[in-house]
């Protein structure tokens, strides 16, 4: 009806005089779009695309805060960071962090998600106690860490109840680390239970029925029917716990500042470090855009692997 | 049975370090400081006292920085919605010319975290006599990289509404801004949900941002009030420090439990799962 009316008005010369009218659906739909856009548009330009584009800027230049001079130095930042003895470590650190909090993040998550996927009374309880360190303010959660692995704080002290004497967790170089991807994952596996148990539950019963009947072990159909089925899910959490793990500032500022020696720190803790402690901003700039692209080619590398393992795509 | 058994033991054991720490943490806060390292520790307070709470407010103006953290977060998730619903629908159900380029412009905000920028930002903000207010507080999470994935989820939630539910509205004399706030916002329930909480959260927790852009104790925000608390030498005051995180994390934590089927299940159903 509306497409022969459209076809009646454009091809009648007898309509000639009367001109179609210039805002039609189209054009009003691009000026809607583009009024609703705008707001956010704008926000990315001023604060993402202007901002990253000054970081390059920055970065071909020796800043002087104190003395206020601005000059060009032309790759004299990223000479320095090849130079840099201590960014080995950093990155070592940064990959540790990421690498261990990933891999236990999503184990404990995926695991915590399957036990509640049963038909247990109760699991409602537990998934709200799981969930609650996600609402708990970071800093705060953190210090409360912070004071339960002092010396003489709890954890110890319930070790030692025990007859274990435990080390100083955040003052050695072997537990620091790993004290810092603990305090971590317990903050935010609930998160990414609540995601895996949703995914679970979208996993149609007769599937798991006809395994059975076919044999398949408890570990043959978790590997091969719930893990493809959920794997878009795995993907995602993946991707948004990588880049997060790569911007964990606070649990390190709070809890070891870096150290001992450099163990605990991470590139972001380092550019702030250089940036706003030492107002090496030119260096911080060059730093800052060696983790844009570390970003950068993770997310990329995980999207393009997605074709390999990840079962149909939503 | 056994094995039922069994699996109430390993989730009982699984809750502990979810669990104990935020027990431990408002316990300590009542606690005498004599009795905080004490051994063999205990699960409850000897004495219980107040004393951490009073001072919390003496040492830091606590009630002010509370509110500070309190108000940012309310504006920048109020912000949010407005500009990720609009753009989340505008993405989802609008073809305008040029969408396809906007639309990968606004998603490289989810590449670029705001460590990355995190210094020109600052000079930014100082170049317009920003630096030590709570604008870049509130403009960089309301309107920069993290308001990308909110409008992400708007996006993924709209696209799913059936076509049929507007043309109904045109017949009826709307246009795209009515299309939009009396049809399709409405129904939008779980992802602003989704978006509110997790915004919330966001701006609640932030601690790079303040303490770069923040000086003055006036203006402070809880997260980073809260690391103020030391003694003469540096070395943290635990039960002050422990009372004012069990006042900034209780609220949160009692507002959760009384909705946690909202709060989980909205996160759950919404573009998130991809």
């Amino acid at each position: 009806m509306t497409l022969l009316l459209k076809e009646l008005s454009a091809g009648a010369p007898a309509n000639a005089d009367k001109a179609p009218p210039y805002w039609t659906m189209r054009r009003r739909d691009t000026l809607a779009g583009w009024l609703m856009v705008l707001p956010q548009l704008a926000g990315i330009v001023a604060f993402v695309i202007v901002p990253l584009g000054l970081v390059v800027w920055y970065s071909v230049h020796e800043w002087n805060v104190l003395g206020g001079t601005f000059e060009f130095v032309g790759g004299d930042n990223y000479a320095a960071l090849a130079d840099d003895q201590r960014l080995g470590p950093v990155l070592r650190a940064t990959g540790l962090f990421s690498f261990g909090l990933v891999v236990l993040n999503l184990s404990l998550a995926l695991f915590l998600a399957v036990l509640l996927n049963q038909k247990l009374r109760g699991t409602v309880v537990f998934r709200t106690l799981f969930f609650s360190p996600v609402v708990v303010t970071l800093v705060a959660w953190t210090i409360v860490w912070g004071f339960l692995l002092q010396d003489n704080g709890g954890v110890n002290g319930f070790l030692n109840v025990l007859g274990i004497d435990g080390p100083n967790w955040l003052r050695s170089g072997g537990t620091a680390m790993a004290s810092v991807i603990v305090v971590q994952l317990f903050k935010n596996a609930g998160l990414n239970m609540v995601l895996f148990l949703a995914a679970l539950q979208g996993v149609p019963a007769e599937l798991y029925e006809a395994a059975r009947i076919d044999g398949a072990s408890a570990w043959a159909r978790f590997r091969r029917v719930t893990v493809p089925l959920i794997s878009p899910t795995i993907l995602l959490t993946m991707i948004l716990t990588i880049v997060g793990s790569l911007q964990v500032f606070a649990q390190i500022a709070v809890l070891t500042q870096g150290g001992p020696e450099t163990s605990t720190t991470v590139l972001v803790y380092y550019l702030y470090q250089q940036a706003f402690q030492f107002h090496h901003f030119g260096y911080g700039s060059a730093l800052s855009l060696l983790l844009f692209f570390i970003v950068l080619v993770l997310t990329v590398v995980q999207w393009r692997m997605r074709r390999r393992w990840v079962f149909h795509e939503a | 049975m056994r094995l039922k058994l069994l699996m109430y033991g390993v989730l009982l054991v699984c809750c502990v370090p979810f669990v104990f720490p935020i027990w431990w943490m408002a316990t300590t806060s009542l606690k005498p400081v004599a009795e905080i390292f004490a051994f063999p520790p205990s699960l409850l307070p000897g004495s219980p006292t107040l004393d951490a709470y009073r001072q919390v407010f003496e040492l830091q103006p606590f009630g002010r920085q509370y509110l500070n953290s309190l108000y940012i977060a309310l504006v920048v998730t109020i912000g949010t919605l407005a500009v990720s619903a609009l753009a989340g629908y505008a993405f989802a159900r609008v073809k305008f010319r040029g969408a396809g380029v906007v639309f990968v412009v606004v998603l490289s905000g989810l590449l670029v975290p705001n460590e990355v920028t995190i210094i020109p930002l600052y000079r930014m903000f100082d170049a317009f006599g920003l630096v030590d207010t709570h604008w870049p507080l509130i403009l960089i999470p309301m309107l920069g990289a993290p308001s990308v994935l909110a409008t992400f989820i708007m996006r993924q939630f709209f696209i799913t509404l059936p076509t049929e539910l507007e043309e109904a509205g045109r017949v009826d004399g709307l246009g795209r801004f009515g299309l939009f706030w009396r049809v399709c916002l409405p129904l939008a329930r779980p992802a602003i949900g989704a978006v509110s909480i997790f915004t919330f959260l966001h701006s609640w927790n932030l601690y790079l941002e303040p303490i770069v852009f923040l000086s003055s104790k006036q203006k402070f925000t809880v997260p980073q009030a809260l690391t103020q608390y030391v003694d003469a030498y540096g070395g943290p005051m635990w039960n002050t420090q422990l009372a004012a995180a069990t006042l900034s994390a209780l609220p949160v934590l009692i507002i959760f439990i009384l909705a946690q089927r909202q709060f989980v299940e909205g996160l759950a159903q919404t573009g998130l799962k991809g």
